[in-house]
């Protein structure tokens, strides 16, 4: 089983210092530049806002830890035998009727976690936005439910292995108990998706 | 006479059972490998209509749906183009038609499918499936989603459905290219080997 941890926690201090230093540097140059000629506050204000800003959203991202699995990997995840009730959401930034939907995931996550019910979101980003667009979204969108990574080029292989019927269009949606197993490619609303979990209590 | 009965039941029963399973399929999942497309006529982005019968010489077609903005579609924008160079002068052109609705993907517009085809210098069709009834008879369901029809007796044939090679991701990573394979079977006579596969891509704007 091939997996990847990206863990930067161990780095967050050195991590932290460094920008910090950073930002230092760039109020003291932006300080010196602004006051050798006409003294403009105003200026000094947005651009040190500006930096901080910058410095508190890559501080985020590098907080994130990101599973990512290949097919064989996260296969673990399609067939637990405990007596929870699995959401599993195939979804990526870039596609809007996935993006629309997460509230609701998130939402189903929060109101039942404590009845045995976990939400994990999967994601299909290609591996090169990982950093640049991926950890970006989750940190903006402060996503509680458990996100991981799956990165196979395979899909030839994996997608019907996932479900016969799936095309390969996202969203798609398998929602699975140790039971009973449902998989969707459509978009939900909350309470559709409320409606389909019930059924699984 | 009791058996008689027996029988005739059995025989109704099989024939509404079998008529309701192919009305599922054609409703539930369109072409399937061996039937015979409809054909159709689509605006291209000259502002011209397009159909299949306009193509007197081709022995086949490359139908890929596509759009401007799904990521996957973008990532094999200059595999299609390449296809066509290939394809096109061995008599199996690429026709792309965009199935997205442009009132929920405004990026999906006509305008916008004009640009994009002129910056891209696409040397094929782009043509809009209006009023999006194309695109279900062919079962598409995502973008982008490949078939591959071959000129016969009996009309146009879908020999191939799926994708186009193995590596959406990366062009520098196929190891098998699905459809030219299906095409190179064709133009060589032998059975296609592969004739359905999978890939993941942006789920059809309605």
């Amino acid at each position: 089983m091939y997996k990847s941890l990206l863990n930067y926690r161990k780095c967050k201090e050195v991590l932290i210092n460094f920008m910090t230093m950073k930002l230092n540097v760039l109020i003291i140059g932006i300080i010196l530049m602004t006051s050798g000629c006409q003294k403009n506050k105003k200026t000094v204000e947005v651009l040190q806002e500006m930096t901080t800003e910058v410095v508190k959203k890559e501080m985020n991202v590098s907080n994130i830890e990101l599973e990512i699995y290949d097919y064989e990997g996260f296969s673990t995840y399609l067939d637990k035998t405990d007596d929870k009730v699995y959401v599993i959401n195939f979804w990526a930034t870039w596609c809007a009727p996935c993006v629309k939907e997460l509230p609701y995931f998130e939402k189903l996550n929060e109101n039942y976690k404590n009845q045995n019910v976990e939400v994990i979101l999967v994601s299909l980003d290609f591996p090169h936005v990982y950093d640049k667009n991926l950890k970006p979204f989750i940190a903006k969108k402060a996503l509680k439910s458990k996100v991981i990574a799956l990165n196979d080029t395979n899909e030839n292989e994996w997608i019907s292995k996932i479900d016969k019927s799936w095309s390969g269009a996202i969203p798609a949606t398998i929602i699975y108990n140790k039971n009973q197993r449902k998989f969707f490619e459509r978009s939900f609303t909350y309470e559709e998706l409320e409606k389909e979990v019930k059924q699984f209590k | 006479m009791k058996k008689l009965v027996k029988i005739c039941a059995v025989i109704v029963l099989v024939g509404l059972s079998s008529a309701f399973i192919s009305f599922k399929n054609m409703h539930d999942h369109g072409y399937k490998i061996g039937d015979v497309v409809k054909d159709f006529s689509l605006k291209n982005i000259d502002g011209k209509m397009v159909s299949l019968a306009d193509y007197k010489d081709a022995k086949g077609f490359i139908v890929t749906f596509t759009c401007n903005t799904c990521p996957f579609s973008i990532a094999y924008e200059d595999r299609i183009i390449a296809l066509n160079k290939k394809y096109a002068s061995k008599g199996y052109p690429v026709i792309a038609i965009n199935p997205n609705n442009p009132n929920t993907k405004p990026g999906d517009s006509f305008d916008a499918m004009q640009k994009r085809a002129i910056e891209k210098g696409f040397t094929f069709p782009y043509l809009v499936d209006e009023g999006q009834k194309v695109y279900p008879k062919f079962g598409a369901k995502k973008t982008p989603h490949n078939y591959v029809l071959q000129k016969t007796k009996k009309g146009l044939v879908v020999e191939y459905i799926g994708a186009i090679d193995d590596s959406s991701r990366n062009p520098d990573g196929v190891k098998e290219k699905y459809l030219e394979f299906a095409v190179d079977a064709l133009l060589s006579g032998n059975e296609i080997k592969v004739k359905k596969t999978k890939a993941i891509g942006c789920s059809i704007k309605v």
